[in-house]
């Protein structure tokens, strides 16, 4: 599956300046190990140390938070969107 | 030094009162010019009077009517309901990761502390530390 990847401004260094690149995977999980092969260094601050998600990064799968579909086990499909942006929190 | 338009000012302190005793979040946005145009208020998931974390999929919304419309964000501001309007250390640790996206973005935090005297400061939030930048309310 190749799915769109959408990049938060700081992350858009690592892809050249482009604001989306593509990445092949059927899993979330094989999109972003994916798009670390093609641009190293991309999801640093988006995966965990233990690989999982980042508590405090949101992932959304055409819109939608992965949270609720399946984390990083979330199925993708051709053409889909990946979009990710960090969590806005505090005390 | 930042201003900010009474009428933003306005629906902020609105929106903290109306939320309270929990803490209410949003987000600020600024036009080419770099002056606020826009105040986003949004849904705290939290529910919480002593945390705050805006709603993933109404950030999304948020981010993406800000980008069409040529915006910036300009700032985050939250709620403090019973303490100053200072960082506090959830505030620092939690901010990291939006530093880390948007270096540049002020955090803006009303106190209503004293509900009869709220208190909207604003400060930058960069390696840990924490700076006041004056704000003027016009």
């Amino acid at each position: 599956m190749s799915v769109q990847v959408k990049l938060p401004t700081i992350l858009r260094k690592h892809a050249g300046g482009e604001p989306k690149v593509s990445a092949e995977g059927s899993t979330l999980r094989d999109v972003l190990d994916d798009l670390e092969t093609r641009y190293p260094g991309i999801t640093k601050n988006v995966r965990s140390d233990d690989g999982g998600l980042h508590r405090f990064i949101n992932v959304y799968l055409n819109d939608e938070d992965v949270r609720y579909l399946g984390s990083l086990e979330t199925e993708v499909g051709e053409g889909d969107t990946v979009s990710i942006l960090p969590a806005v929190a505090g005390g | 030094m930042a201003e900010l338009d009474g009428v933003f000012y306005k629906e902020i302190v609105e929106q903290g009162l109306r939320e309270f005793p929990n803490e209410a979040c949003g987000v600020i946005a600024a036009g080419p010019d770099g002056l606020p145009v826009h105040v986003f208020t949004a849904t705290n998931i939290d529910m919480s009077s002593v945390t705050f974390r805006i709603d993933a999929e109404e950030q999304l919304r948020i981010e993406r009517e800000i980008e069409e419309r040529g915006w910036e964000t300009w700032g985050y501001y939250h709620s403090h309901t019973h303490s100053e309007g200072y960082p506090s250390q959830t505030d620092r640790d939690r901010s990291r990761y939006v530093v880390a996206f948007y270096p540049d973005v002020r955090f803006l935090i009303l106190s209503l502390e004293d509900r009869d005297a709220p208190v909207l400061r604003s400060f930058f939030l960069r390696d840990g530390e924490v700076t006041e930048e004056e704000l003027t309310i016009t």
